[in-house]
């Protein structure tokens, strides 16, 4: 066949410029949609670690639809599912400043705070109750025995799962295309098509993400073997 | 709401067959067993690789299982859709696309599990079919894979919990499946998009929960099955 590879059209000019404002978008997708998710799932932590039936419930019912539901339904859900129970004054306005990355980082956002949670619990529940009989029983307040002896190893259980966690929201965030924000996936398709350089457009996004990826898999062996528990 | 199913709830289930393509539920189902089916053997050969002796097969397999888990799936997809007709030189239908798509993604995923379930064999097996004078292909036929495809059954499942949350990525290369069904039904019927991605997520979660319960019931009883066994030969 007559393709010739010619790396030169992608590289310069306008059809690099998107690539690059694709990967602005991707990141700040990433980071964005991490930082929440985190925070929530702090936050969803606590609230199960409370006795108390209802609410307990509540996060396992968000838990579950987050992680039995594809992640490209939950933006589905939240682009065009949401959208028609806001005012058409606040979905003109939405739209006019470009609503669709919003939609994408509350969803992205909660369904890693779903997984992130599921994480942290763990980690939790992975610590032996004796422990914090033993932290009580030497004079530790609750706190006290959260702060001192089970958080800091809780974080470590669960660090690994967490980093897992976070290289599969950077992919993840490829799945915005699906509703049209224009992050990477999404300039890697236009410029494709624009250009008919198919190998080029989709061979340079693919050795972007392989190298935000193999980054975060190295940080993420590091960070992991940094911070392993040692004593269990 | 049930107006909805009511209109578009054969549509939904099995697209315009028998009249047209399958599509819809059914399609989605059919393409993520076929994928775990066809999966199935290339993740094998992976984890064999992996846990082997060869030293360049192992770098080769870590290479490719690394290298998969940095791509998104989508940009896989897109590889497939649009750029492997112009390979080959003729044009493949987007199911097909789909399904190399996932298989060449789960291959890496269910390659590291069916690993570990090699991995966490007890060093005496192996040593026990060696020193009964079986060779490689009997030890991993007879002796390895039986054991370690047993323990690792729950993982298969989640895997197809999985598989089929990611066949939902056939809706943006336009396979007929249940994702890409709702989004015509949505296209018909502008003014519900809040029930109509309800119903489609209902639908997922339904088939998605009933698996990961699988999951975990499964999990027990292999779990119980193992330690069982253990009890039996300490006390022998």
């Amino acid at each position: 066949m007559g393709y010739q590879l010619d790396f030169s059209k992608v590289l310069q000019g306008e059809y690099l410029d998107l690539i690059l404002q694709g990967l602005q978008t991707t990141m700040i997708l990433f980071a964005i949609s991490w930082v929440l998710g985190l925070l929530l799932a702090v936050f969803l932590t606590v609230v199960r670690a409370i006795e108390f039936k209802p609410t307990q419930f509540l996060v396992a019912a968000f838990v579950e639809y987050h992680r039995n539901v594809p992640i490209l339904i939950q933006l589905f859900v939240w682009y065009f599912g949401f959208a028609v129970v806001l005012p058409d004054a606040v979905n003109d306005y939405l739209n006019d400043i470009g609503a669709e990355i919003g939609y994408a980082i509350v969803a992205l956002a909660l369904n890693k705070a779903a997984y992130m949670s599921e994480d942290f619990r763990s980690g939790l529940r992975s610590i032996h109750p004796a422990q914090m009989e033993a932290a009580r029983s030497i004079g530790l307040t609750y706190l006290g025995a959260m702060r001192w002896v089970i958080l800091p190893q809780a974080w470590r259980l669960a660090l690994p799962a967490l980093l897992g966690q976070t290289l599969i929201l950077f992919k993840g965030t490829s799945l915005a295309a699906g509703i049209g924000v224009a992050e990477l996936s999404y300039q890697a398709r236009y410029v494709e098509e624009q250009s008919f350089r198919i190998f080029e457009a989709y061979g340079l996004v693919t050795l972007i993400y392989m190298l935000i990826s193999f980054a975060i898999m190295w940080g993420s062996s590091v960070l992991s073997t940094r911070y392993r528990l040692r004593v269990k | 709401m049930l107006e909805i199913l009511q209109n578009y709830g054969i549509l939904l289930l099995i697209g315009e067959f028998p009249h047209g393509k399958l599509g819809g539920l059914a399609m989605t189902l059919i393409i993520s067993f076929v994928s775990l089916i066809v999966t199935f053997p290339c993740a094998i050969l992976i984890a064999l690789a992996r846990t082997g002796n060869s030293k360049r097969l192992k770098s080769l397999a870590s290479g490719f299982v690394h290298c998969v888990r940095a791509i998104p799936l989508l940009m896989l997809i897109f590889w497939a859709y649009f750029a492997l007709p112009v390979v080959i030189g003729f044009p493949i239908d987007a199911t097909y696309t789909l399904i190399i798509a996932i298989v060449i993604y789960q291959t890496a995923y269910l390659g590291e599990i069916i690993a570990a379930g090699i991995e966490g064999l007890p060093k005496g097996q192996l040593e026990a079919a060696k020193s009964l004078g079986l060779g490689y292909i009997p030890t991993t036929f007879k002796v390895v894979l039986p054991q370690a495809l047993f323990n690792v059954v729950p993982g298969i499942v989640n895997q197809l919990t999985t598989i089929i949350k990611e066949s939902s990525l056939g809706s943006i290369i336009a396979v007929p499946e249940l994702s890409y069904a709702m989004l015509q039904v949505n296209s018909n019927e502008v003014t519900k998009p809040l029930q109509i991605f309800g119903i489609l997520a209902a639908t997922y979660f339904v088939l998605c929960f009933a698996l990961s319960q699988a999951t975990g019931v499964l999990e027990r009883r292999i779990a119980n099955r193992r330690t069982g066994r253990v009890i039996v030969e300490a006390v022998a």
